[in-house]
């Protein structure tokens, strides 16, 4: 079976391996080809047909998915920059240019948009910071400590993990509803309430990240810091945040793009338009797209994410890691 | 000192340490805090106490003294850890714990309770407030009752009626609180203020008229005394209701029409035509909301194609992201190619923009008159994406598959990375072709990661609120169904639905299907944790 490999039949694995030792050695032709009996050319002539097998259906491939992944995204760039309000007005793309539906958006006294946007980024980051928090010390404990029920504990996380809160959602409005009549402050209809509610996931999914990356910090370090006289608060600050925050900070970003996504508690709990997160007002801005005001909300869709995408791209490298470990979208 | 700290050391070897080697981890603990934590802590704790103690005082006052006691407790606890100088595993743990235990954990248990309720509008309260509420709405003026001039009193927001009885007696009450007697200062006959109540002015009782208007304060604790109220703010009259309450019987009788209304353990007064008065009160019915939604045949026609739906709906989602993502994965997984790194940046910005606002741009490029996908990519076609039950469970799955590709592209991507390069070579030494190479021995390298991930991407399409309620809402609605329900509703959104739109909102019917929703996903877990042994190797 095993044939002499050719041009032709050269396997398409070890290509590049052979031309990137060619590229690094630098020999000449001639050497080269005395170096590798096979034959490999260091330079052939450019043929179609070859470059399309090897890569050229590669790249039709990428441009397809490409223009998939993007059209809807050019379309709502386009129709925000539409100056007409309607989604018939936006299908010819980037027929006019103009700011008026940015400007109308955060203008309007009927669409309290900016109040949404400045709500979501309290709410968002109060749970991330919440969550960073309460999950880090927790995975401390578990990683670092060992307790009677600390098995009981981990599993009870990736049990309870399992289950959304959003499952209870029900349980979660009548809850806080009773809360409102005894403590209005932190009940329904309260930002507090809401990310208190939040909260209660923080020891979730997050805490085994953490947990995980806590358990690849190696003990001796403590120990270390431990004989110098540090204790267990301060080894916990001072060198476990510090030497684990590219995890904190995948841990913070996923809870806050969580949290900005959130709609089903938000949408329950915060009743009054000004209190409302940007998902929950956005959502019911166009619950009729046919008549709402679609380039204003193109505008308002097109600044939301514009922080979120920029966050995510700039740590990609982490969150990707991040994903991989347990957290799905 | 060295002693200690050998000690120090010792104590975390595996093994329990013992009493001594505890008391030395302690001292060295307490000696390196320093005063600063020491004083945080003493402030964190003191404002906790505050709030807890001030919480307590609430609850007591207003009777609740389970939750009272059950605050207590808990503030109790939380200072007994953090005072203690071991408990250190529970130091780190106590804060996430109590967020759990209440919004995550004790949510959870409240709905299963809630299942078995008749909860939801018209069964909102007590079966006295209940009575209450019903005498209020049938509140009718006693002809030829004298009037009682009146001064609106207001005492910490709370609206009530300072009267003045024909023979010159001045009374308070508020809508909760029937009328006492007061002494007040009186004006020309007319009581106008008493101690520890805002009189309220001329223009304020004109500012609050709407809620002024509403106010019956009880005559007596039977309500069925009557109340007072007044259309005007300075003069009110008696009024009675027109069903009469006879608590020993458990009857509310209309006496206008002379119809008994009883209470047959139904959460509602019912006549023997079987007439309901709404609002009823909160009563446990047991199995009933589950009854109910399997054997009735309007409940359970939706009920199973919801949960066929929903199967169908993750299955399929986790398939063509998967295949998608592992063959864009392949695709790009070749060294020659230029550009990779482009391509990838591009890809993956599906997944970074928020997917409300992905699902809610989808939704207006898929309007069938006026979307983008019909007027310009289809050149005018009119493809009811949205609005055909059938397409639109086609354009959910579009939809859904343009969020979740980059996810599987980019797990793929690092697993393929991942399978080192020498096995292959060792295969292609071998003579094995590129296909067989990929299916038999990197296929199932790739799958020992990815499974995990697959199954918890299958859980969490299972409830994947936000694309289905974003772009269509469920719909196209299904006029047959006695709930808000429509052709592409999952299960969870039929939850919040049925829960939270609509004319009557039902959290007995929705916590029943939240409970269904709950052994489904158990059972998913069940599996998944039987499947990769994950449980088993926690340590």
């Amino acid at each position: 079976m095993a044939k002499k490999p050719t041009k032709e039949h050269r396997s398409w694995v070890e290509a590049p391996v052979v031309e990137a030792e060619i590229m690094a050695s630098g020999l000449d032709l001639e050497a080269e080809r005395a170096a590798h009996p096979r034959g490999v050319p260091v330079k052939r002539p450019f043929k179609f047909g070859r470059w399309f097998r090897a890569t050229g259906w590669r790249h039709i491939v990428g441009i397809v998915m490409t223009l998939f992944a993007l059209f809807p995204i050019v379309f709502v760039i386009s129709s925000s920059l539409n100056p007409q309000g309607t989604l018939t007005g936006s299908n010819a793309l980037f027929s006019s240019i103009g700011l008026e539906s940015y400007v109308r958006i955060l203008t309007d006294p009927q669409v309290p948009y900016p109040q949404w946007f400045g709500n979501t980024l309290i709410i968002a980051a109060a749970t991330a910071i919440g969550t960073v928090f309460l999950g880090g010390l927790a995975a401390y404990s578990f990683s670092r400590m060992r307790f009677t029920g600390r098995r009981f504990g981990l599993i009870s996380i990736v049990v309870i993990q399992m289950f959304p809160q959003m499952l209870a959602v029900v349980a979660i409005f009548l809850l806080m509803s009773a809360i409102a009549d005894w403590f209005p402050a932190i009940g329904l209809n309260t930002q507090i309430g809401l990310i208190m509610v939040y909260l209660g996931g923080a020891l979730g999914v997050n805490t085994f990240l953490m947990y995980g990356f806590f358990n690849t910090i190696p003990a001796s370090i403590d120990e270390a810091a431990k004989i110098d006289g540090a204790g267990h608060a301060r080894i916990f600050f001072t060198i476990i945040v510090r030497l684990a925050a590219p995890i904190l900070a995948v841990v913070a970003l996923l809870s806050f793009i969580f949290t900005v996504n959130e709609f089903a508690v938000a949408s329950v709990l915060l009743i009054d338009t000004e209190k409302q997160t940007l998902a929950v007002g956005l959502t019911k801005l166009v619950s009729n797209p046919r008549y709402a005001d679609w380039s204003a909300f193109s505008a308002g869709a097109v600044m939301a994410a514009l922080p979120v995408v920029a966050l995510f791209l700039f740590l990609q490298k982490y969150i990707v890691g991040g994903l991989t470990a347990g957290a799905v979208k | 000192m060295s002693s200690t700290i050998d000690e120090e050391v010792a104590a975390k070897a595996p093994q329990r340490p013992t009493k001594r080697q505890r008391q030395a981890a302690n001292i060295a603990d307490a000696a390196s805090g320093g005063i600063k934590m020491l004083v945080l802590k003493l402030v964190l704790l003191g404002i906790l106490d505050a709030i807890a103690v001030s919480a307590v005082f609430v609850l007591v006052m207003g009777g609740q003294w389970l939750v009272a006691a059950v605050v207590a407790l808990v503030a109790a606890v939380v200072n007994w850890i953090y005072f203690s100088r071991r408990k250190l595993p529970a130091k780190y743990l106590t804060p996430g714990i109590i967020f759990l235990v209440l919004f995550q954990v004790f949510v959870l248990v409240y709905t299963g309770y809630i299942a078995f309720t008749n909860y939801g509008t018209g069964h909102n309260g007590s079966q006295e407030q209940a009575v209450s509420s019903l005498m209020a709405s049938s509140l009718q003026r006693v002809e030829d009752s004298p009037t009682y001039p009146v001064t609106v009193v207001d005492q910490l927001g709370t609206l009530g009626l300072l009267a003045t009885d024909p023979d010159g007696d001045a009374y308070v009450g508020t809508n909760d609180r029937p009328l006492e007697p007061v002494d007040a200062d009186m004006e020309g006959g007319k009581a106008v203020a008493t101690d520890g109540w805002t009189s309220l002015s001329f223009a304020d009782v004109l500012a609050r008229t709407d809620e002024i208007t509403e106010l019956a304060v009880p005559f007596s604790d039977d309500p069925n005394d009557g109340a007072l109220r007044t259309p005007d703010g300075s003069t009110a009259y008696q009024y009675v209701s027109t069903l009469e309450y006879d608590e020993a019987a458990g009857t509310m009788t209309d006496v206008t029409t002379g119809t008994v209304y009883s209470d047959i353990g139904t959460g509602a007064f019912t006549s023997e035509s079987g007439e309901e008065l709404l609002p009823g009160w909160q009563i446990t019915v047991g199995f009933d909301n589950f009854v109910r939604a399997v054997t009735d045949e309007r409940l359970a026609e939706p009920l199973v194609y919801v949960t066929l739906w929903t199967f169908a709906f993750a299955l399929i989602s986790v398939a063509s992201t998967f295949f998608l993502g592992l063959f864009l994965a392949i695709v790009f997984n070749d060294l020659r190619m230029r550009g990779r790194r482009y391509y990838r940046v591009l890809m993956i910005l599906p997944y970074a923009i928020p997917t409300f606002l992905s699902a809610l741009i989808w939704r207006g490029m898929m309007n069938e008159s006026f979307g983008f996908i019909n007027q310009v990519l289809l050149g005018g076609a009119e493809v009811p994406w949205l609005t055909d039950p059938f397409m639109a469970k086609v354009s959910v799955l579009i939809v859904n598959l343009w969020l979740g590709f980059p996810y599987m592209f980019l797990v793929c991507m690092g697993a393929l990375q991942s399978i080192p390069d020498d096995i292959q070579e060792a295969a292609t030494v071998d003579g094995a072709k590129p296909w067989a190479v990929f299916r038999l021995i990197k296929l199932p390298l790739l799958l020992v990661t990815v499974a995990p991930l697959l199954i918890a991407s299958f859980a969490f399409n299972f409830n994947n609120f936000n694309v289905i309620y974003m772009l269509t809402d469920g719909g196209p609605r299904d006029s047959n169904a006695p709930i808000p329900v429509g052709f592409t509703d999952i299960l969870i959104t039929m939850v919040y639905k049925v829960a939270f739109t609509g004319q009557s909102r039902d959290y007995g019917l929705a916590s029943a299907y939240s409970i269904i929703i709950f052994i489904v996903v158990s059972v998913i877990a069940i599996i998944a944790f039987r499947r990769t042994k994950s449980l088993e190797e926690l340590n």
